[in-house]
């Protein structure tokens, strides 16, 4: 029941990996790469809360978490680094 | 009981990985980036909050569920700063909305 659950589940979230990598490179702008980078990242703390339930290892909920923390540090740094830019 | 509480972890875990491909797919379609923060910021941050939620049940055990409920606080915070930080400093470097944006109040502000 769970099993099948969080095979649906990856399956899912790997189409929505595979969705922001098309923005990522896609572009058309800086901001759009960025954005996609940002939900790269909370898709991929969803991949490894459903991965901790597939193995029943609760020890990588704690690498969602700290994944958590660093996607939004990522965020504000790329935003920094957005605004020191050049206007185009 | 453990039966009901796998129940509820496939249903949560279900519903947020629905809610973050929705999130991708309104990152693919919608027209430019300020639109696309909407899909992005909140159906992503709230469907990673779901599948959080999801494992943290499914653990049962009770140091983990709020440990998971921590995490999902920190999440609904930060997504929504990140998402503005990101669209005000768009708009400064000159990032042009699409064209089916006509009012943009961020100039009379200024």
């Amino acid at each position: 029941m769970i099993g099948t659950a969080a095979m649906l589940a990856m399956l899912l979230l790997g189409l929505a990996l595979l969705g922001t990598l098309v923005r990522v490179v896609r572009g058309p702008t800086l901001a759009d790469r960025i954005l996609g980078l940002d939900t790269m990242m909370l898709v991929l703390v969803g991949v490894i809360a459903v991965y901790a339930v597939q193995v029943r290892i609760s020890a990588y909920i704690d690498i969602a978490l700290a994944l958590t923390l660093l996607s939004f540090m990522s965020t504000i740094a790329f935003a920094r680094y957005l605004l020191s830019r050049r206007p185009s | 009981m453990s039966g009901a509480l796998d129940i509820v972890a496939s249903v949560l875990m279900v519903l947020g990985a629905l809610l973050t491909a929705l999130a991708a797919l309104g990152l693919l379609r919608l027209p430019d980036v300020y639109t696309r923060m909407h899909a992005a910021s909140k159906a992503g941050a709230l469907g990673a909050g779901l599948l959080l939620l999801g494992a943290g049940v499914a653990s049962s055990d009770l140091a983990i569920l709020v440990r998971t409920l921590l995490g999902i606080a920190f999440l609904l915070a930060t997504t929504p700063v990140g998402a503005h930080l990101l669209a005000r400093a768009a708009l400064r470097q000159g990032t042009a909305p699409g064209e089916s944006t006509s009012i943009i109040e961020y100039d009379r502000h200024q």
